[in-house]
């Protein structure tokens, strides 16, 4: 493994991807960088050392009730993964430990399920939505993000549960352990961080999902992305006050992404690419 | 070993998922087909009758259709390439030994976990705004005429934006599977003295070929269905410039309340989209047996 390598191309690489990284990564720096300047500053030119006001997250919260689509982007993320959990688990479990001859099938549909191009069936969905009550509330915006993840949510928990030895199952049986007790005390502690990976990407999907959040919602049950989109018409200029709502809009997602980069690559190749 | 008892416990555990998914599956494709059929509009919901084949006979006759199916099939092809060959890349510069090696990753791949209506806003208003972006900054410093992004180049700019937020995700699945090649291997080759090239075409591409067919078909998937990004920045214009497949489908259907031709138009996504999930399942299952 060990192989030389001079100081000097280590420095030449490092300087190479700094460059590239920061480059990557000026826009956020940047919405950053603004949401502490003032408005007259935002739009002064090109500027990194601004006067630090934190006077647009206040008003953010003051002028445009901030905290509402900041819960309500909580509400839903994490309502549709604690519902998605209750039933993607039983179902990954099942075809992890037991699995029939159609198991393969079965998550290849599920994943098929996952093509289907939302716009496609906007009409329906809207239709739908505007005849049961659903449109702009909380609850169907919460089912809605459950169902779209759940292919994603079996398929994730199914590669982690299948990595759990059968063998010590077996054991446990001959240990004269009930169903039960196989369940709560060698089974849990396995598979709680391979559920917990699964929650967290999760969470980023749903927290990051700009159709359906943006299409079934108006003001009442309106999470961030909704939020974020309705300044697209500019009344005045207010990127300032902009920047401060979007950084807080990714400052969440973006600190859990930083810890579950692996479980991310997991989750969305499917196991393909571990 | 399964006995009855646990094969009905196993088939009572999938249940929910199964039934749900089935449901979320059929009941909006069945009245999406159904409704491509149908004379339909909103605003005159009582009067709702059979149509034939004339919401699809619409759709194909309405020059924004064609020029909404070649702008997804430029979104799609155009970020792909970005994204692929500027992943190869960084994938490869990350590999190397590097100071700071995590801090650069986390920098690198913080554009993924961005929401779309953000990335586009932060593109538009600070980056690509002709009077006061970043960009045109740059351009007033070089005595240039600043470009005006979204009148200019709709359709560019919303690609540029899209590779922006796809490039890291390319890049992280892409090291990750450099990263389970062989040092041996690599040890091997350079011993038998080759250079970076024939390392790179023989050794690199054929492993990360596998890797490659994956973060094609996913990102295709999501491609295919770009729509907030379009919605903050030109809402589709000027004229349909910018406009995708997804944008005319809600154009039509909540800008013109044409139920019908909403749902054709709907009913041609899903083909679209079944043509590239044929491929992604095929490459996805091969990979379950293994």
């Amino acid at each position: 493994m060990a192989r030389a390598v001079s100081t000097r191309t280590k420095i030449g690489f490092s300087i190479a991807a700094w460059l590239i990284a920061l480059l990557i990564f000026f826009p956020i720096l940047y919405t950053i960088i603004t949401s502490i300047k003032t408005e007259a500053e935002a739009i002064a030119g090109f500027d990194l050392i601004p006067s630090v006001t934190f006077e647009n997250y206040v008003e953010v919260q003051t002028q445009r009730d901030y905290f509402k689509p900041f819960m309500n982007s909580v509400i839903v993320s994490v309502g549709s993964t604690l519902l998605g959990c209750l039933v993607a688990i039983p179902a990954a479990w099942s075809m992890a430990f037991a699995p029939t001859k159609r198991t393969k099938d079965i998550l290849m549909w599920m994943l098929s399920t996952k093509m289907m191009p939302a716009a496609a069936v906007l009409v329906p969905i809207y239709l739908l939505f505007r005849d049961s009550g659903l449109l702009d509330s909380r609850i169907g915006l919460t089912v809605m993000l459950m169902l779209i993840n759940l292919p994603i949510m079996v398929w994730m928990l199914y590669t982690y549960f299948r990595e759990i030895p059968v063998e010590i199952l077996e054991a446990a049986r001959m240990d004269g352990a009930s169903l039960w007790n196989e369940i709560v005390y060698v089974l849990t502690p396995m598979a709680v961080p391979g559920i917990a990976s699964t929650a967290l990407l999760n969470i980023i999907l749903a927290w990051n999902e700009a159709f359906w959040t943006i299409r079934l919602t108006t003001t009442d049950a309106a999470p961030l992305t909704a939020f974020i989109a309705s300044f697209s018409s500019p009344q005045g200029l207010f990127w300032a006050k902009l920047s401060a709502a979007s950084t807080l809009a990714i400052a969440p997602i973006l600190i859990m992404g930083w810890f579950s980069q692996r479980q991310l690559v997991r989750g969305l190749t499917f196991g393909a690419v571990k | 070993m399964a006995t009855r008892q646990t094969r009905t416990l196993a088939r009572s555990m999938m249940a929910p998922s199964v039934i749900l998914l089935l449901a979320w599956m059929i009941v909006p494709l069945a009245m999406t087909l159904w409704f491509s059929f149908l004379n339909y509009n909103l605003l005159n919901p009582a009067n709702v009758s059979f149509a034939g084949l004339f919401n699809y006979q619409y759709f194909y006759t309405d020059p924004a259709f064609f020029q909404s199916i070649w702008n997804t099939l430029l979104l799609v092809g155009g970020v792909l390439l970005i994204t692929v060959i500027g992943g190869v890349a960084l994938a490869l510069l990350l590999d190397q030994p590097i100071f700071g090696q995590g801090i650069v990753r986390i920098l690198m791949i913080s554009p993924f976990f961005v929401m779309p209506p953000v990335a586009a806003l932060v593109w538009k208003n600070m980056i690509m705004h002709p009077g006061y972006g970043v960009l045109a900054d740059i351009a007033r410093w070089l005595g240039v005429q600043p470009i005006d992004w979204f009148a200019q180049y709709p359709l560019v700019s919303i690609i540029i934006i899209v590779a922006w937020q796809w490039l890291p995700f390319a890049t992280l699945i892409l090291l990750t599977a450099l990263q389970s090649l062989d040092a041996e291997q690599k040890e091997a080759a350079e011993m038998d003295g080759a250079g970076f090239v024939s390392r790179f075409i023989y050794l690199v591409v054929p492993h990360l070929a596998r890797a490659i067919t994956v973060v094609i078909l996913i990102q295709t998937i999501f491609l295919l269905g770009v729509y907030a990004e379009i919605l903050v920045t030109t809402n589709g214009g000027p004229g349909y410039a910018s406009t995708n497949l997804p944008f005319l489908i809600y154009r039509t259907a909540l800008l013109g309340y044409d139920v019908g031709g909403a749902s054709a138009g709907g009913v041609i996504a899903i083909v679209l989209a079944n043509i590239v999930a044929i491929f992604l399942m095929r490459a996805v299952g091969k990979n379950l047996d293994r």
